[in-house]
């Protein structure tokens, strides 16, 4: 997904959103939405991947393997498909 | 009263229960090391009290079997017990998401801030008495591992109270940081070499490199402590103190006679063998405790380590995408690694898998293709001398029936199985007292388990000599063994001892005198056949008839094709 540099859209914020599956490992964001149904939605609540959350993504896995995220003290693996039904907005400002 | 230990997955409460009743429950550190409840008992105040370890689970809507075993406890509860609500200081957060949803309840809750020695190094400071006015219940921090604050923790269950807090279930994460707000200050974080460590096994370029070296090592490590303890210890103290010794009681009882050919055996070229003779007190001792035992020692002292290391869940995600060709997600790795020890552990920790077709193929692949550690070294004494190219042909026939088994259970069984999606814990350094009484409680359970089936096997195999009962069989089955699998008539003798106990029915091929064709092809088939009986009661229990009648018969078809397939392919 591009996010347009076109002047028009001067007033967007600076951040793009994309899903956590295509951030790139050690990018840093805040999560934004969770397109999954009730079920996996609590079940990545308790492990603390829910909206307004701040992650670090530490690493994914060849050939759409699982994705590593960080947040606090905790890490958690979770399977791709899982992954690219979290949309994460990127902070383009403090891009590591 | 009982009280219940209560907390999200690995934060510590099977060693808080061991602390607590003394008694002795395995620990590590993955999420899902304790998957059924286990009771104890301790005194408070000179009452002895009863207290259950519970299963881990995030919350109190339960996903995985586990879980659900966690909060059936908890809603058969009788109205005068105490929960213990195990908490993570470092993980602080997650963790009050739990406590406030016990706190709902109305149950008695006491929460037990464990790990707070990690607090320290890891930046973090928790006001605790903040915590206790906030939330209106006792927060006693404690360290189980190395039992502070333990007995003040003790002091406080009395004091166990369904608190008065109330919140909005819908805004709950926002009530939460506001708990930490008040009670939690976080100062700087080190980036320490164990993080970097942590980091760089689960990324693919040096966490792949990273797995080769750790299964490398371990195999190694395992080989050297197994055959280092076989060759100067076991062998020698059986050599040159207890085959006198029963040579002399070989003389006393008259080799010929019938508890001479049970207590010492069959005498090999006028003297005992410690392998062949097959009396309860020669091979009936000497398998068990100079072939078995030493591999035992050193499987588990490697495998205790990887897992208080916290390496298991890390090699769960590096495999995560082979495992799901065979309909699994990379957690079930964790059950096939307990598995190469012994099966029945492996088999029930399937249960941290969430849906019944993953614990199926789980269970059947393992119980199929994984060999425990006593057959491994039956096996390895065995064939190892005839060049380690043999050995290497079983671990790879083993292997490839593996994945080829729960790449074909995957394709037929109906229903999808889900993503892998777990807590990786941070690597700890292994606390070594606590892992020299988690490799001792294991090698403990091996002998009590183990030695009275081997030695019922070798007082089997006896009696079915003398009967002439495996004579009788092998006559039948000879098409089979014989034609098939390429075996003498006897080794049937073998696969009917092997439903008891495989390493002794390996040991039962020794006075055959097979080729090493033969003993490839005999001990890649012991290894698949029939799981044995230990292995078979715990498939029956998980699995239920039908299932276990399936995964049997998996097991039986596919030893077979795979005995004829190497019959057909190894030159003789």
């Amino acid at each position: 997904m591009n996010v347009p540099e076109s002047k028009a859209n001067a007033d967007a914020p600076a951040a793009k959103r994309i899903t956590l599956s295509k951030m790139q490992a050690g990018q840093k964001g805040k999560i934004v939405e969770i397109n999954g149904g009730y079920g996996m939605t609590q079940k990545l609540d308790a492990l603390g991947i829910r909206v307004g959350k701040n992650i670090t993504k530490v690493s994914e896995q060849w050939m759409r393997g699982p994705v590593i995220v960080r947040q606090n003290h905790t890490q958690v693996a979770l399977g791709f498909g899982m992954a690219s039904k979290v949309m994460v907005e990127i902070d383009l400002k403090n891009k590591i | 009263m009982k009280i219940l230990l209560i907390g999200n997955p690995n934060v510590g409460k099977s060693v808080l229960f061991n602390r607590l009743t003394g008694a002795n429950v395995i620990v590590s550190n993955y999420p899902g090391t304790t998957v059924e409840f286990v009771k104890g008992t301790m005194k408070i105040a000179g009452r002895r009290t009863e207290l259950i370890d519970v299963p881990g689970t995030y919350t109190l809507d339960p996903v995985s079997r586990a879980e659900k075993i966690a909060v059936r406890m908890l809603e058969e509860r009788n109205h005068e017990d105490v929960i213990i609500n195990v908490v993570e200081s470092t993980n602080l957060e997650r963790s009050l998401n739990l406590t406030l949803q016990l706190i709902k309840r109305k149950l008695p809750v006491v929460v037990a801030l464990n790990f707070w020695d990690e607090t320290k190094h890891t930046g973090i400071s928790i006001d605790n008495k903040k915590l206790e006015k906030i939330l209106g219940i006792k927060c006693v921090p404690v360290c189980a591992i190395t039992a502070e604050g333990i007995k003040h923790l003790v002091e406080k269950i009395n004091d166990a109270k369904p608190a008065d807090y109330h919140y909005d279930e819908n805004k709950k994460w926002n009530e939460i940081a506001e708990i930490l707000d008040k009670v939690q200050t976080i100062t700087h974080r080190r980036y320490t070499w164990l993080k970097k460590l942590g980091d760089a096994s689960v990324r693919p370029l040096s966490g792949l490199p990273i797995a080769a070296v750790v299964m490398f090592l371990a195999f190694k490590i395992i080989r050297f402590i197994g055959e280092g303890l076989i060759t100067y210890i076991a062998e020698p103290l059986f050599l040159n103190l207890w085959t006198p010794l029963m040579t002399k009681l070989s003389a006393i009882l008259g080799p010929g006679k019938f508890l001479h050919d049970i207590l010492i055996g069959q005498l090999v070229g006028g003297k005992i063998d410690l392998e062949q003779s097959f009396g309860l007190l020669t091979t009936g001792l000497f398998v068990p405790l100079a072939a078995v035992l030493p591999y035992i020692v050193a499987f588990y002292t490697v495998l205790s380590f990887l897992e208080d290391f916290g390496y298991l869940p890390r090699l769960a995600v590096m495999v995560d995408t082979l495992m799901h060709r065979l309909g699994l997600h990379g957690l079930a790795i964790i059950p096939m690694m307990l598995g190469l020890g012994c099966n029945v552990p492996g088999i029930l920790s399937t249960r941290i898998l969430e849906t019944r077709r993953e614990r199926f193929i789980a269970a059947t692949i393992l119980a199929t293709c994984v060999p425990c550690a006593a057959l491994q070294a039956m096996v390895v004494g065995l064939v190892a001398r005839h060049g380690l190219v043999y050995l290497t042909i079983i671990y790879a026939a083993l292997i490839t029936v593996w994945i080829l088994l729960g790449t074909v259970l995957n394709h037929f069984i109906k229903g999808e199985s889900p993503e892998i999606f777990v807590e990786i814990p941070p690597y700890r350094i292994p606390y070594l007292k606590g892992l020299m009484k988690k490799i001792w409680i294991r090698i403990k359970w091996f002998i009590r388990e183990a030695i009275p089936f081997v030695l019922l096997g070798v007082l089997l195999v006896n009696l079915l000599y003398r009967l002439e009962i495996i004579q009788f069989v092998g006559k039948f089955t000879a098409p089979v063994v014989t034609r098939i699998l390429g075996l003498p008539r006897e080794a049937v003798g073998a696969l009917i001892i092997g439903f008891l106990r495989k390493d002794v029915a390996v040991g039962m091929l020794i006075p055959l005198g097979l080729t090493i064709k033969q003993l490839v092809i005999a001990s890649v088939v012991l290894a698949m056949y029939f799981p044995c009986i230990a292995t078979f009661a715990v498939l029956l229990k998980e699995l239920g008839v039908a299932d276990m009648i399936k995964a049997a018969t998996i097991m039986l078809l596919s030893s077979l094709a795979v005995g004829g397939l190497l019959n057909l392919i190894i030159p003789a």
